[in-house]
């Protein structure tokens, strides 16, 4: 990885030290699982992004991928769990085309928790990892210090505890594919209602040998109630003091623009 | 190791401004300390009418990330003869820590139940408004951590409503909003109960627009206003949501509105 | 009070309507709880892409010479303008490559998807987050306020007139509730064939 840009560091180390919070970044509280059953692996999580109280994002997107039978889930700092993510996904496609195979859920992980390790916690990714290659069927989490557990169900995010109470008293070994993501999903509605930092709908990710499939928003239990009051303006309710208006064709007055058409679009090839 | 050099926490304080502190505490110290306070999170908000006032708060009580109840009401009715409140005039609705809003509440109602006994007729908003300012001043220097807003009807018979910071200083509005939404909801009653930034559309150009005239809303209206007001708070707040209790105050009495709020 | 964004103040919201999208920002510069002044805007226009910048002021300058700087090379690599979705991307790694030492920045993108003319909206946290939103995205001092507003004001399919009116109120309602912005405020609606920008008045306190 080519690495941080420390150049404002100065800077803002002496800004906190006069005593100025740093701004929070958006977090994802989240509920995230993840379930293996007989066949492949599940994970699950829910969709709001918060910035302390306040929702940042009410359907944002949890389940990232890292190849086409890798996929991770992210919980932490959101931006962190975005691109930590990104990055490995980038690293292992590399290193998949240079070694000739599919990658492997374990390259996946141990790449995440030495990258995450290396930088001593400070990047605050927590991830669940899941996935089916070559060796089996596979599930693991990675803390953002680069520790690593491997376990048949697993929950992370500050409503893991409500999703662990689903799994500890419902889970049982050899479930169905449907039974699987069906537990998946009431792990991460039970977070989503009873842990404030979850909350908006349940996306699925089904990783089997032969395909992933993807459910975005596969339950969407809080549709927002339509307003019963109208809230639009008269037109010129709002003072104007100025107004200006650029167009599109005046803009020729100043600079020169060809319309391209899509034969002229395509790029020539040497043959 | 130049390059490390930069780092101001390998090699001490090397900050452009020369003053910045240092760390206040050894390591390993600890200070504990007595914290008699916590935020249960939740919102209220009253608005007057022309004949009527609604008081409003939504019913969940949470602490920190995790929901402790879903219908611990916010809002009360103040000052009846009877333990169920049935001839109360007056309510009073309280945020921010709630066992030290349910004190205040019980006290209060206390107060005026002492007062309807010995005068023979329930206390005005005005009088109780008075005396809930002097009970929040008592305690000055241990204040009781809770938003009131104390809603009636006036000697007129017109829509009142008081609220009041922590330690007692209070002011009589048209609308007011508390607790942990209130900065999501107040802008909201500014634009639609005193329609702050509207002017009447073609009344002149720029500075000679004419403002939109205020006008008493209905009560059908300020119903519409705070469920509305309120589902905006709850898909943006998480402390917010669950129920919404509201409470009509009219010359009739007062009429309880429970109706639901999203529960994620 | 004491956090980096709230020194100089400043809030900054975009909205999506029916084929047309608008951006929004106060004009208040400050220092702390004095108003220095009242026409610091912090709506950038790179080609057919706007950029809004609340925070730390003079992170706002540099942010937006910076990717001035980058839209115009982009140009002139690509001989074509920046689609706001490859404008947001950009954005958001920028912001992240400097995770541990960051501008103090909460940027607004708005747009329409050049091919397509579909309307297009992000937000970011300091450090690059994007969040994609299909209604509105707001920042600033006054992120409380505005969450508020939009919430309660806004619904999809509103036209550019309708569009101008919701955000103006939105805007103006959010900052008059907030110390650090105000003064005034600028509002880009932005169309298929033209951009309007209009100047609003707004409380001078």
């Amino acid at each position: 990885m080519p690495g941080f840009d420390f150049s404002n560091y100065n800077r803002n180390a002496a800004l906190c030290a006069r005593g100025m919070s740093l701004p929070k970044a958006t977090s994802t509280g989240t509920t995230i699982v993840g379930c293996i059953f007989d066949g492949g692996v599940v994970i699950a999580a829910d969709t709001r992004a918060t910035s302390g109280p306040i929702v940042a994002d009410k359907n944002c997107e949890k389940l990232h991928y890292i190849s086409p039978n890798i996929w991770c889930a992210g919980a932490g700092t959101a931006a962190d769990t975005e691109f930590t993510t990104a990055l490995i996904s980038s690293q292992l496609e590399l290193h998949s085309l240079s070694t000739g195979r599919k990658p492997r859920v374990v390259t996946c992980m141990t790449m995440l928790k030495q990258h995450l390790f290396r930088y001593q916690g400070h990047i605050g990714a927590y991830l669940v990892v899941a996935g089916v290659d070559p060796t089996g069927t596979h599930l693991f989490t990675v803390h953002a210090h680069g520790s690593t557990d491997k376990l048949p169900y697993v929950t992370m995010g500050s409503g893991s505890l409500a999703a662990m109470s689903v799994f500890e008293s419902s889970w049982k070994s050899n479930l169905t594919q449907e039974e699987a993501i069906d537990l998946c999903s009431k792990a991460i509605l039970a977070g989503i209602f009873n842990d404030l930092g979850s909350g908006s709908n349940v996306d699925v990710a089904i990783i089997t040998p032969e395909k992933t499939t993807l459910k975005r928003n596969h339950i969407t239990p809080n549709q927002r109630v339509p307003k019963l009051g109208n809230y639009v303006f008269r037109r010129g309710t709002t003072a104007v003091l100025n107004e200006k208006v650029i167009r599109k064709e005046e803009l020729g007055n100043f600079v020169s623009i060809h319309e391209m058409t899509e034969e002229a679009d395509k790029m020539e090839v040497d043959t | 190791m130049a390059m490390f050099s930069q780092n101001p926490i390998m090699n001490g304080p090397s900050y452009s401004f020369n003053d910045a502190p240092k760390t206040n505490t050894p390591e390993g110290a600890r200070q504990h300390r007595f914290d008699p306070y916590t935020d249960n999170g939740g919102s209220t908000l009253a608005i007057a009418g022309a004949d009527f006032t609604i008081m409003a708060g939504d019913t969940r009580l949470t602490s920190g990330y995790s929901i402790n109840s879903r219908y611990h009401p916010k809002v009360f009715k103040i000052g009846g003869t009877t333990a169920d409140q049935k001839d109360a005039t007056l309510v009073l609705s309280v945020v921010g820590f709630s066992a030290d809003g349910e004190a205040l509440k019980e006290r209060l109602d206390t107060i005026c139940k002492m007062y309807r006994y010995r005068h023979g007729k329930p206390m005005s908003v005005k009088a109780c408004a008075q005396r809930l300012s002097t009970i929040l001043y008592q305690k000055r220097f241990f204040p009781y951590y809770a938003y009131a807003i104390l809603g009636g009807l006036d000697e007129e018979g017109k829509g009142a409503v008081y609220s009041y910071d922590p330690v007692g200083s209070y002011e009589r509005e048209q609308c007011r909003t508390g607790g942990a939404a209130a900065s999501l909801i107040m802008p909201f009653l500014d634009n639609q109960v005193n329609f702050k930034n509207q002017y009447e559309p073609g009344s002149g150009e720029g500075h000679a627009l004419e403002e939109r005239a205020r006008r008493p809303l209905t009560r059908q209206e300020v119903e519409v206003l705070v469920k509305d007001a309120f589902d905006g708070a709850v898909e943006r707040h998480i402390e917010v949501g669950d129920g919404l209790q509201m409470m009509v105050i009219t010359k009739e009495g007062i009429e309880e509105i429970l109706l639901p709020l999203k529960k994620d | 009070m004491s956090g980096i964004f709230a020194i100089n103040g400043g809030a900054c919201v975009a909205m999506v309507g029916k084929d047309c999208v608008a951006i929004a920002c106060d004009l208040r510069l400050g220092l702390q709880a004095l108003t220095v002044s009242n026409n610091f805007p912090k709506i950038f226009q790179y080609g057919d892409v706007f950029l809004g910048l609340t925070g730390l002021a003079t992170d706002v300058s540099t942010v937006s010479d910076l990717f001035r700087y980058k839209v115009n090379m982009y140009r002139l690599r690509e001989e074509r303008d920046i689609a706001p979705r490859t404008f947001a991307n950009l954005v958001s790694s920028t912001l992240y490559e400097k995770r541990f030492g960051p501008y103090f920045v909460g940027p607004v993108v708005a747009g329409l998807e050049p091919k397509t003319g579909e309307p297009f909206i992000c937000g970011f946290d300091s450090i690059g987050c994007i969040d994609f939103a299909k209604d509105f995205i707001v920042s600033g001092t006054a992120t409380d306020q505005l969450f508020g507003m939009c919430e309660s004001l806004w619904e999809p399919n509103l036209g550019p007139e309708d569009l101008f009116e919701t955000i103006s109120q939105a805007l103006l309602n959010a900052v008059d509730r907030d110390a650090l912005s105000g003064w005034g405020a600028h509002i880009y609606i932005i169309e298929k064939d033209k951009v309007t920008k209009r100047l609003l008045k707004g409380r001078q306190d």
